[in-house]
């Protein structure tokens, strides 16, 4: 009976997280006659025309690109900083640490609609306008308190004892931290990097104000982008909604196997 | 093969005095101990050997070189730590290899070392494990292994053997000797367990509250005791302290006592040198029976005495029973005397 209960309220919190994806997915693949009927609830019969016309009429390929571009790298470089600042927060004598953290939460509490336009006169004296750069060096200081919070709390959670043990087998305070350090968070760098990687993929107000081309567009900007002078086309718009979400998809599949792996790998004592 | 020297060596931590004015020379391939309860700074010490932790003020050196300023890696040591600290994430291979590798050793040189220490240590069929999934004694040997490979200058052990089970902890002891004897390499050994540390040391050295309270062989400071604090700390189970002005009372002790008759001090007695008997004898004292405690060999006896609560030592066999009175000697030349108010013994 507990479990019945169980898994009747697991059935539709899953439900309710998954509906609009799922509906997203069946709009896809729905003729555009259908599109604005119900019923038929489901695609009859379900066709691929609208992927096809995504790829055919629109640079999607490009857009795909870029954001992966933006995404990859604003990840690498949210972790690579965040991983060392972190691991100084929480094993090396660093005056301060504590305002330190608090310092760095305290400047992403700025809402990005505050910060958009001084970024923007940045960004265009910089000369990065509608290039990726600008998106990655964004995405990367507004990840980086997430990441430095994450990841030195996963950095103090490893033993001191092992760093210092590291540091009297000879390890300098770099070895130590590539060697012993850096494969026991891994569970929290991969966490970390799942989070980053899904929030410059999926941003949407600096990729709007920073990009006027195809050139630097990225995804969520794109299909924002989609909606022709006459008519919304909401069957294409669904099918890159759905093209897009894939690669996220498949990425925490990926992931989340590591993190697992990395999580049982733990165990100092006892 | 090291000579290490503490010469005025002082910790604070902000404004809290950790070790202070601590003046000491660890001999050449000794086997030292540091013992004392929590918080009396011993760990600090060994963390300042092995660079650490920094030096407020004063100098460690090794074979008379100052060793300030050089990072742990440098200093030619090794350590063991209470919880083994051995790097999950690699094999018990890895682990004993990871202080050659560092240090890059080649490979062949590597592997030899291993296979010689993993035979020394009765590790070799656990060599491709990882270190969760071994027993606490093995992950213990795997720590003492990864310390012995590098072939260092100096040993650091802080508390080792804490995270074995009691008899365990005896199996690793008699193990640690073993090692010393064919290591003979200066160690630097860390515990709150005096048992451990007399079984144990050549010298131990007694801390409390950042000071040293004594220094000396083991048996030396069993025998005599150069203040309270250690008198209380070492032996087990711990001494009587007896205060005051009512031993007169003693007529065998007047004439070793007349020089401090008028002095107020604290008479200390161990346990085992209190004999209990059950008959009234020639200079015995008696007292209620508040307590027995059985070990096998011995039956300890709780008595309380003019208002002081003091153990003694009887026999397995005794018919004693509880708030019955029981008779006891204290052996003249077995008494410890302290002063009462700087706690120094005076005899």
């Amino acid at each position: 009976m507990k479990r019945l209960v169980f898994a009747a309220l697991l059935m539709l919190v899953s439900l309710y997280c998954l509906g609009p994806f799922l509906w997203q997915g069946l709009t896809s693949l729905k003729t555009a006659a259908d599109l604005t009927r119900l019923p038929p609830l489901l695609p009859h019969p379900p066709t691929l025309e609208h992927y096809r016309s995504i790829f055919a009429g629109h640079p999607l390929l490009r857009i795909i690109a870029n954001s992966f571009i933006v995404a990859t790298a604003s990840t690498v470089l949210a972790l690579s900083i965040g991983s060392l600042a972190a691991f100084a927060l929480a094993k090396l004598p660093v005056p301060g640490k504590g305002a330190v953290l608090l310092l760095v939460l305290s400047t992403s509490m700025f809402p990005p609609i505050a910060t958009v336009s001084p970024l923007y006169l940045l960004i265009r004296a910089a000369g990065l306008r509608d290039s990726p750069v600008s998106l990655i060096l964004t995405y990367t200081s507004f990840t980086l308190p997430l990441t430095l919070w994450v990841l030195t709390h996963f950095f103090r959670n490893i033993p001191d004892e092992l760093y210092r043990a590291a540091r009297i087998d000879g390890c300098t305070p770099w070895q130590s931290f590539t060697r012993i350090m850096l494969p026991l968070a891994a569970p929290g760098i991969f966490a970390t990097a799942i989070l980053v990687f899904i929030f410059s993929w999926n941003e949407f107000l600096f990729a709007l104000t920073f990009t006027s081309t195809t050139a630097s567009r990225t995804i969520p900007v794109g299909i924002a982008l989609f909606p022709g002078l006459h008519e919304i086309p909401w069957g294409e718009i669904a099918a890159a909604s759905v093209v897009v979400t894939l690669p996220l998809l498949f990425l925490v599949f990926f992931f989340q196997r590591r993190i697992i792996e990395g999580l049982t790998a733990g165990a100092v004592k006892g | 093969m090291t000579e290490i020297g503490f010469h005025s060596l002082c910790k604070k931590f902000k404004k809290t005095s950790v070790i202070d004015d601590l003046n000491l020379t660890i001999e050449n391939r000794e086997f030292f101990t540091f013992v004392g309860p929590s918080g009396c700074g011993k760990s600090t010490i060994l963390n300042m050997v092995a660079g650490l932790e920094s030096i407020t003020s004063g100098m460690i050196t090794f074979d008379g070189h100052s060793i300030d300023g050089l990072p742990p890696g440098e200093r030619d040591i090794a350590m063991v730590f209470q919880s083994y600290a051995l790097y999950p994430h690699m094999t018990v291979r890895e682990n004993l290899a990871f202080p050659l590798s560092v240090r890059k050793v080649p490979s062949a040189d590597r592997q030899r070392e291993v296979e010689k220490i993993a035979a020394l240590l009765a590790l070799t069929p656990f060599l491709s494990r990882l270190p969760r999934e071994l027993s606490g004694g093995q992950r213990q040997r795997v720590a003492l292994g990864r310390a012995l490979i590098r072939k260092p200058k100096v040993f650091l052990m802080d508390e080792p053997l804490s995270n074995l089970d009691a008899k365990l902890r005896i199996e690793m002891r008699t193990e640690l000797k073993r090692l010393h004897r064919e290591f003979p390499v200066t160690t630097i050994y860390v515990t709150h367990d005096q048992e451990e540390a007399m079984a144990l040391s050549d010298r131990i050295a007694l801390l409390h509250e950042g000071a040293l309270r004594q220094c000396g062989p083991p048996q030396e400071v069993y025998a005599a005791p150069a203040n309270l604090f250690s008198a209380g700390f070492i032996g087990s189970p711990p001494m009587n302290f007896i205060e005051g002005t009512l031993l007169l009372d003693l007529p065998f002790l007047a004439s070793r006592l007349a020089e401090y008759r008028n002095q107020p001090f604290i008479a200390g007695i161990r346990p085992t040198d209190l004999r209990i008997t059950g008959e009234k004898r020639e200079n015995t004292l008696s007292g209620r029976v508040l307590f027995l405690e059985t070990t096998g060999e011995t039956t300890w006896i709780d008595l309380e005495w003019r208002g002081n609560r003091i153990r003694g030592k009887t026999g397995p066999v005794r018919r004693t029973a509880r708030d019955e009175t029981a008779y006891f000697t204290i052996p003249p030349e077995k008494l410890h005397l302290f002063d009462k108010s700087s706690g120094e013994r005076l005899w």
